[in-house]
């Protein structure tokens, strides 16, 4: 192993297909259009110096030193601003171009510290390595005069030196190393799309300023991290690497965090990791990251981490210490006794969207073959099983469409419920390069997010009630067929003719025009109307959508709607296109995929199904259950009934992320036995039994599914912390319980996997290190997998219209609680926090706060920052006040991040009525101001922490 | 809190509601292919149980959904 040093261009790569051929050092050279000499040179092998240019971003021109000299042209024209033309001849070196790059290195080094040993970039500093390059050795100028590098000259306060910026708590800012290239401007523009850098002044006076002349952490910065990359001096650099100097070998891998899954090269000194690197060869993130996989790993060696397993008989008592085989038999002793003592459908467990495919795969296979029964479920419940349901009704699949450089053929973006800025962040960059260059933005939201206000984006945005998705989208529907903007070619041949005339007939019903529904929807019907024409006929229309449209009691009749849509208009088939969700987690797709369904074999084929059941039941040499289980919601229902007893948790919080905490709270509590399989003493682990310590995605092999389907490798850098990684925890489990498993690495248990599932056939280890990643289906039909889908047909053969009925949720306003409560999530938090909250990410968002809109606020006396009391029928909680028009009148909204906050005492157990995906977008609310924490917080707080008390170690004997 | 055939009874009716608006002749096999297909065992026999009882609360797609599901399902026991 070896450090993974990835070429820098110089310039971006030219998508043109005109092919261009120029002669480089008497090399002929042949690229595409568009290219830049010093590109077409790199090609060729012969490295320009540089220094102001950089693969990542466009060129700008401005330091001089990549100049050559063109035969027949006068002068020595930069070679990066300059294209490529048929014919051209050039020379890279020659007297002339060595004294001009001299020259100019000479002035840089005049104005520059001259610390390169212990500096934090040595090994790693472009300017040193031009230096080299250029043969500097000696420089004229010195230090008397006017500098940057100096706090004092001549005894005298030096007005042009800057100090050191370390406000972002991963990266430092030294103004005194910088050479103002305006790379890392132009990395926060154009990769980023924030916009947070400028150089301010001119000529000497120019500097980076973050903002405003505000510190980096002070000012608009997200903290993505990619000015950091771009930069060539020690200017801008991740702290951890001044903290552990240069990595000598890296590992590429994937981000842990959410639906996007970044490459990543981990960059590492021995078992430690120096830093994390976006990798450019990411298919998803093409070299771009966000604050969370690029920083915040720090709680994978968080000291709250659990390192040994621990057993206790009641939740009362304090937790203890044991070896591996005690927690183990343990464990099996008791969810055995459960089964014997309530029946073998009593036990069940929850797969994790965190842990790999091949965890995931083994969680599943242990309760439908060991256990006896298919009480398994996931998270993803919680989230996405409206999608998988809608999608495979209406086009025969429940996945994403699209990959996501689809994006760049996007010419209307579509994103309803869902907020990529914060959630997604790197496709939401990508999204938003292409909405600069002119594609146009329709956002569906409560609430102005932050797609809504980004910089030089215009969009159109339908500022809905909660709870009325249905409405909308339908209204959507009922524009496009009574305006006649139906792409009648393309629904006669890929759709069912008489099912679309049905659904076109319900749909141009006057009941669902804009104008009608806006009563219920608050959204303005011209705005709905232009919205509507604009998709239909703006050019390449995109759905994208979160969890703002599943997390409804309507939330898959919204998922059919979508889908509808999308058929009615011909958006579905080539790349632009598409109904795409947008996964919460890093492995959502992953862990629908692999049968975490309690009526799912892996690959979505019903477990009632005779074939299918038999292929598994002779791979596994057991007989399966062909009745489904039961969904989380159900399996609380149950425990609190007294029927399911028993329940082993992967890598999930299920007591904060669910709805309802206090039934979730009667639930855990009703059970004889909980085990928990996590990184943390996790609030779920209040009411568990046994813990098993986790390992972090750092310490094991295996594979992420992401929101495009596509299947990436997760590589094992550092050796578990616990002793032992995931998939081995729940083999050795399964072994205490009567049930073997043989696997000796996570690629036999991918081989089985393709071997019993026909979309996943053509996938392997080896496959994925050949091809980086591949999207399934990846089969013999499509042996490098499918980056767009139903391309020639829907995979259900013709796609299928199903009227949607907006059917208003229960969960309804009234005197008592007269505001809409809704949640949402935060860019540098993940989930419930779990991590994100063990690592400086809290410096962005310390605590959950309710937005309220003035109007509101001050009809209840409220303050910006006060705490407030926020009620709904299901509990109380108290957290503070944000006053922002952000939400609409009537309209409340918090994140979900923090435990104390406990969000979801508030939400009910309203669910979405094909799936029991929970209610977690609207609940009913009342506001009013308060002095502090409820006595809920309390008392949770108080059985939390006395929970949580693990006894001292005895003395060994 | 509802009572646990409250619970059941309240989550059949809200599938009833999705089919509804696609009429009676396609609601009634709807609903009874989609409970057949992701309810557990326990949770049929529940809403079973509750159907001999008089099927309270009921709408009438679901009700006669369940009749036919009813006769056409054999449900391991219990234990
Ligand atoms: S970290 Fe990202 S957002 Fe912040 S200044 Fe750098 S590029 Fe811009
Ligand atoms: S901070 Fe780095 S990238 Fe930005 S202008 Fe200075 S040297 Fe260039
Ligand atoms: S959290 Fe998501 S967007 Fe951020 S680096 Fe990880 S995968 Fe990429
Ligand atoms: S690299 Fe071309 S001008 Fe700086």
């Amino acid at each position: 192993m070896s450090l993974i040093e990835e070429i820098d261009y110089g310039t971006p790569r030219s998508k043109s297909e005109t092919m261009v051929t120029l002669t480089i050092d008497g090399n002929e050279v042949t690229v595409p259009e568009g290219t830049s000499i010093m590109r077409a040179a790199m090609d060729a092998g012969h490295q320009i110096p540089k220094l102001c240019a950089t693969d990542m971003v466009d060129a700008f021109g401005s330091c001089r030193l990549c100049v050559v000299e063109i035969e027949g042209r006068a002068g020595t024209p930069a070679s990066c601003t300059t294209p490529v033309m048929n014919g051209l001849v050039v020379h890279t070196q020659s007297e002339r171009l060595k004294k001009l790059r001299k020259g100019v290195m000479e002035l840089y080094i005049s104005d520059h510290p001259l610390d390169c040993l212990t500096c934090g970039a040595n090994g790693d500093c472009e300017l040193q390595d031009m230096a080299g390059a250029v043969g500097l050795r000696d420089v004229r100028y010195g230090y008397e005069g006017e500098n940057h590098v100096f706090a004092k000259s001549h005894g005298e306060i030096n007005a042009a030196w800057m100090p050191k910026d370390e406000s972002n708590p991963y990266f430092t800012y030294d103004p005194s190393k910088c050479i103002v290239c305006s790379r890392c401007v132009r990395a926060c523009e154009e990769v980023q799309g924030t916009f947070a850098l400028t150089i301010s002044g001119r000529g000497f006076d120019s500097r980076v300023s973050p903002g405003m002349s505000e510190s980096f952490l002070g000012s608009e910065c997200v903290s993505c991290g990619a000015c950091v990359q771009a930069c060539p001096t020690a200017t801008l650099t991740e702290k951890s690497v001044i903290e552990i100097g240069q990595p000598e070998h890296s590992v590429v891998t994937t981000c842990a965090y959410c639906g996007v899954g970044c490459t990543f090269k981990a960059e590492m000194r021995g078992e430690e990791v120096v830093r994390m690197v976006p990798y450019k060869d990411g298919k998803a993130n093409r070299g771009h990251s966000c604050v969370k996989g690029r920083f915040a790993w720090g709680y994978t060696n968080h000291k709250e981490r659990i390192l040994n397993p621990m057993i206790r008989e009641r939740i009362e008592d304090p937790w203890r210490e044991v070896s591996w085989d005690e927690a183990f038999s343990f464990a099996a002793a008791r969810m055995r006794g459960i089964q014997k003592k309530y029946g073998r459908d009593a036990i069940g467990g929850i797969t994790s969207s965190r842990c790999t495919n091949e965890e995931t795969y083994l969680v599943q296979k242990l309760i439908r073959a060991g256990f006896g029964n298919n009480n398994v479920d996931t998270c993803a419940r919680v989230c996405h099983s409206p999608t998988g349901y809608g999608l495979s009704v209406t086009f025969g699949t429940s996945a994403g469409t699209q990959d996501f450089d689809s994006v760049e053929n996007t010419d209307v973006a579509m994103i309803i419920g869902a907020n990529p800025a914060s959630a997604h962040p790197v496709f939401a960059s990508r999204l938003k390069k292409r909405l600069r260059q002119g594609a146009k933005l329709i956002v569906v939201d409560p609430r102005r997010t932050e797609m809504v206000e980004s910089p030089h984006v215009k969009a159109l945005h339908l500022p809905l009630l909660p709870g009325t998705n249905v409405a909308v989208v339908t209204a959507l529907a009922h524009v496009i067929v009574t305006e006649g903007l139906v792409n009648e070619a393309f629904v006669r041949e890929r759709c069912d003719w008489s099912e679309f005339e049905e659904w076109a007939a319900f749909v141009a019903q006057p009941k669902h025009s804009p104008e009608a529904t806006a009563i219920l929807t608050g959204v303005d019907p011209q705005t709905l109307r232009e919205a509507a024409r604009v998709y239909a006929t703006g050019g390449n229309g995109a759905i994208y959508y979160g969890l703002g449209v599943t997390e409804h009691s309507q939330g898959s009749t919204t998922v059919i709607a979508i889908a509808n849509l999308a058929m009615a208009t011909g958006n579905i088939g080539r790349p632009g296109v598409g109904v795409n969700p947008l996964r919460g987690q890093n492995n959502v797709q992953g862990s629908c995929d692999m049968g975490s369904f309690p009526h799912e074999l892996p690959g979505y084929r019903h477990i009632a199904g005779d074939a299918v059941r038999e292929q598994f039941e002779a791979m596994w040499d057991v007989k399966l259950n062909p009745e489904p289980g039961l969904r989380i919601p159900n399996m609380f229902d149950a425990a609190i009934e007294g029927t399911f007893m028993g329940l082993y948790v992967q890598g999930e919080d299920i007591l904060q992320s669910d709805p309802n905490t206090k039934h979730v709270v009667a639930a855990l509590s009703a059970m004889e036995c909980v085990i928990v399989h996590d990184l943390f003493l996790n609030e779920t682990a209040n009411y568990a039994h046994v813990f098993l310590p986790g390992s972090s995605f750092l310490e094991k092999d295996g594979t992420f599914t992401n929101a495009e389907r596509r299947i990436q490798r997760v590589r094992k850098v550092m050796s578990p912390k616990n002793g032992m990684a995931d998939w081995e925890v729940t083999i050795a489990l399964a072994k205490a319980m009567g049930f073997e498993m043989n696997y000796r690495h996570p690629s036999e248990i991918m081989d089985e996997i393709a071997a019993l599932t026909p979309t996943f056939a053509g996938v392997s280890y080896a496959k994925l290190e050949e091809l980086g990643s591949v999207q399934w289906p990846c089969n013999e039909k499509a042996p490098e997998g499918t980056p767009v889908m139903h391309i020639d047909g829907f995979v259900r053969g013709k796609g299928k219209f199903i009227v949607t009925e907006y059917v208003a949720t229960d969960e309804r306003t009234g005197p008592r609680f007269p505001l809409l409560l809704t949640t949402g999530r935060i860019l540098s938090q993940y989930n419930v926090g779990a991590q994100t909250r063990r690592t400086e990410n809290v410096v962005w968002h310390a605590e959950d706060r309710l937005e309220i809109h003035p109007h509101d606020a001050e009809l209840r006396g409220v303050r910006d920052g006060d705490w407030v009391r926020l009620q709904s029928r299901a509990g109380e909680t108290t957290l503070r006040a944000e006053i922002t028009d952000r939400v609409s009148p009537g309209v409340v909204y918090t994140t979900f991040h923090h435990p104390d906050t406990q969000a979801n005492v508030i939400t009910t157990d309203y669910s979405d009525w094909a799936t029991n995906c929970p209610e977690y977008k609207v609940t009913a609310v009342q506001i009013s101001p308060s002095n502090g924490p409820s006595d809920w917080q309390k008392s949770y707080d108080e059985q939390a922490r006395h929970s949580r008390r693990i006894a001292p170690a005895e003395a060994a004997e | 809190m509802s009572s646990p055939a409250d619970r059941l009874v309240y989550m059949a009716n809200q599938i009833g509601t999705f089919f509804r608006s696609q009429g009676h002749d396609k609601a009634v096999p709807g609903i009874a292919d989609h409970i057949k297909k992701f309810w557990d065992p326990r949770m049929k026999r529940a809403i079973f149980a509750h159907l001999d009882a008089g099927g309270t609360g009921l709408e009438p797609n679901v009700l006669e959904a369940l009749t036919s599901l009813r006769q056409t399902t054999s449900l391991p026991a219990a234990h």
